[in-house]
């Protein structure tokens, strides 16, 4: 089990750098989770881990070996791509086998690990099928059942799960997480969705523009975005953004939401004028006041059962986002109150970084 | 009745020039022949039944016959294999990323559209001469090449090396199959330790098989009726020492030379069964080489 450290990693095409600069240290053993949007660099990041893509500055470290010029069969890690890229001539069992065979282990050795794999995922019945016999989630299974074979120091996922229909993506993800409990080895896991990210990573990377936004876990990024992208991109519903000014009073740092009200929150210290409030849709409360209040309209009523999604209406005419008990009754035109308590709301100054609460 | 021709109508409309371009000029001959095949006709009398007898006279008695079938099985063995082999060097040469790609895939392709014409094969005849650039080149070395054309031991495989020369059409083949092949199936490769060779014959080879089968079929078809190259470098005749007998040229000769139109009829039809025989068995053969993706089992 080993852990991975990118230092200084820059990927240029031609005069377009996708990655510049980047730094980051994946511990032994956790399932750290690259993320963000499309064109952010984290497929390419995974497959210059891989070596299936040359790195133009910086260094790549598996365990204490540079693996720099190592070509990818030799970095003892195994990848599930995006399109399970089986092998579509050779049964399941062949194409668990194919890696092993490559690497002249003994038959028995090939045929132990290829049981035991079967044995985990639940695809001994499958052996001898050819994967266009296979359903989506039973391809995903062989995929995965070739990369345990190879029993590696590392996986790396590339968006696994985005070819599966909505149902089967949950019952993987499941099966990935006890997957990962079982094994432990160290796991590099590419999505764009942020609910895959939250529920499987022990740490989340939050890439854009080939930069790093923020490492944390799951917890730090949902409850302590260090920028406005990252407390947008995580959380969904996303987050509602209010534009703000602030300035110092008596009672403290005094903030007025543009043409909506004012509040003020003793604890925040910002010397900037200019900065954005946010608010997750479950922090607001409706009819009940609180230092910022707000007179709204709902236009969309969102029922998912366990919860209701108000789609609402401000005075400047933004439509908010508020998440309601799935018990209580909205209908569509009615007029509420929603309110938040500062220290529930999210702070980021002009540049679009946290506002530290001082006691935070 | 009338539902039919409404529905299906514009399609035979559509159909209708190749549709009669067949029944009156393919059809009528080809059953003429099959009748030909039968009977003595020298083109000026009228046909005389005979049966099966020329059938029998080609099988038991006819020398020429048998070394046109050895020289045109050998030439196909020969030819087929090499210009699929160096089609498929080409096309994967071709299939990774090369600037102006268009233009070389454009140039490769030339010799095939020059390559079944007169002036090609004369040009051949220059090049393979005594005093040819072959000979020329080998000079450089200080070997004295033979008269590759006019030598019988040699003047069949100038002809596959024409063959193979003429790689275009089976190359833009599989420069398509190779495309259709996912890059992801090459990286897992790699990650799974397969060397570039093991990529090629445990990955590319198989995903490439049913592309290798048509190419196999339609050229095997191609080199059996080899025809106008084969009759300018012999001189028309299978020359020399009929080690250019081609089955198309012996057939030609006998038709045209000799107004034996009878015999050449029965000569047609059986290089027809023969390329049916063999397209046939590699139908049956392929289903334990061709793997096709998309088929439901």
């Amino acid at each position: 089990m080993s852990g991975l450290s990118l230092k200084g990693i820059s990927k240029s095409y031609g005069t377009v750098e996708v990655i510049e600069n980047l730094n980051l240290d994946v511990h032994s053993g956790e399932f750290l989770v690259l993320v963000g949007p499309s064109g952010c660099g984290k497929s390419t990041l995974l497959r210059m881990i891989a070596g299936l893509e040359e790195i133009s500055d910086g260094t790549i470290s598996i365990g204490d070996r540079i693996v720099n010029d190592l070509p990818a069969s030799q970095r003892n890690l195994s990848m599930v791509f995006q399109s399970y890229a089986l092998y579509p001539h050779m049964d399941v069992r062949k194409n668990l086998a194919f890696g092993l065979t490559n690497l002249k282990m003994p038959k028995a050795e090939i045929n132990r690990r290829v049981q035991q794999a079967s044995d985990i995922l639940q695809i001994g019945e499958l052996l001898g099928r050819k994967p266009r016999q296979l359903s989506g989630g039973q391809k995903q299974r062989v995929a995965i059942g070739r990369a345990i074979v190879r029993e590696p120091e590392l996986f790396l996922f590339d968006e696994p799960l985005s070819n599966l229909d909505a149902e089967l993506r949950v019952q993987m993800r499941v099966e990935l997480a006890s997957l990962y409990n079982r094994l432990g080895t160290t796991m590099i896991y590419v999505t764009h969705d942020q609910v895959e990210a939250m529920t499987m990573a022990t740490r989340i990377v939050v890439l854009r523009a080939g930069k790093i936004e923020q490492v944390g876990t799951p917890y730090e990024l949902y409850n302590n975005p260090q920028n406005l992208f990252v407390a947008g991109f995580i959380g969904s519903p996303k987050i509602n953004t209010l534009p703000a000014t602030a300035s110092s009073n008596e009672s403290g740092l005094q903030i007025n939401i543009t043409n909506i009200g004012k509040f003020s929150y003793v604890d925040l210290a910002t010397t900037t004028p200019n900065i954005s409030v946010c608010i997750r849709p479950e922090s607001f409360k409706i009819n009940q006041t609180a230092e910022l209040n707000l007179d709204v309209e709902i236009i969309l009523v969102e029922y998912l059962g366990s919860e209701i999604f108000l789609h609402v209406k401000i005075a400047t005419g933004q439509t908010l986002m508020v998440q309601a008990s799935g018990k209580s009754n909205y209908k569509l035109g009615e007029k509420i109150s929603i309110s938040a308590n500062p220290q529930d709301c999210h702070y980021f100054d002009a540049d679009g970084q946290r506002i530290q609460a001082k006691n935070a | 009745m009338r539902k039919f021709l409404a529905k299906n109508a514009p399609g035979y409309v559509f159909l209708s020039p190749w549709l009669i371009g067949f029944l009156f000029l393919a059809l009528g001959p080809i059953l003429v022949s099959l009748y030909l095949s039968f009977t003595k006709y020298d083109m000026i009398g009228d046909p005389r039944w005979v049966g099966l007898s020329q059938y029998e006279y080609m099988f038991t008695k006819d020398k020429r016959f048998w070394k046109s079938l050895q020289v045109t099985f050998t030439y196909v063995i020969l030819a087929v294999p090499a210009r699929l082999a160096f089609a498929l060097m080409i096309a994967m040469v071709l299939d990774k990323g090369i600037r102006a790609i268009g233009i070389y895939r454009a140039l490769y392709y030339l010799p095939s559209i020059l390559g079944a014409s007169i002036a090609i094969a004369i040009l051949w005849r220059q090049i393979f001469n005594i005093d040819g650039v072959v000979n020329a080149f080998l000079s450089m070395f200080g070997i004295q090449g033979p008269n590759w054309i006019a030598n019988p031991d040699t003047s069949l495989y100038t002809l596959v090396v024409l063959a193979m020369w003429q790689f275009g059409s089976p190359m833009l083949i599989f420069l398509a199959g190779l495309r259709g092949i996912s890059p992801e199936l090459y990286e897992a490769a790699e990650i799974d330790a397969a060397s570039k060779p093991r990529q090629f014959f445990a990955i590319t080879l198989p995903l490439l098989a049913p592309v290798i089968f048509f190419n196999i079929i339609l050229q095997t078809i191609e080199a059996f009726k080899t025809f106008s190259s084969a009759f300018i470098i012999s001189n028309g005749d299978g020359s020399p020492a009929d080690s250019l007998l081609f089955f198309t040229i012996y057939l030609f000769n006998e038709a045209f030379k000799f107004f034996r139109m009878g015999y050449a009829s029965a000569l047609a039809w059986t290089l027809l069964v023969i390329i049916g025989a063999f397209t046939a068995l590699s139908f049956f053969a392929s289903k334990y080489w061709v793997h096709y993706e998309n088929e439901k089992d």
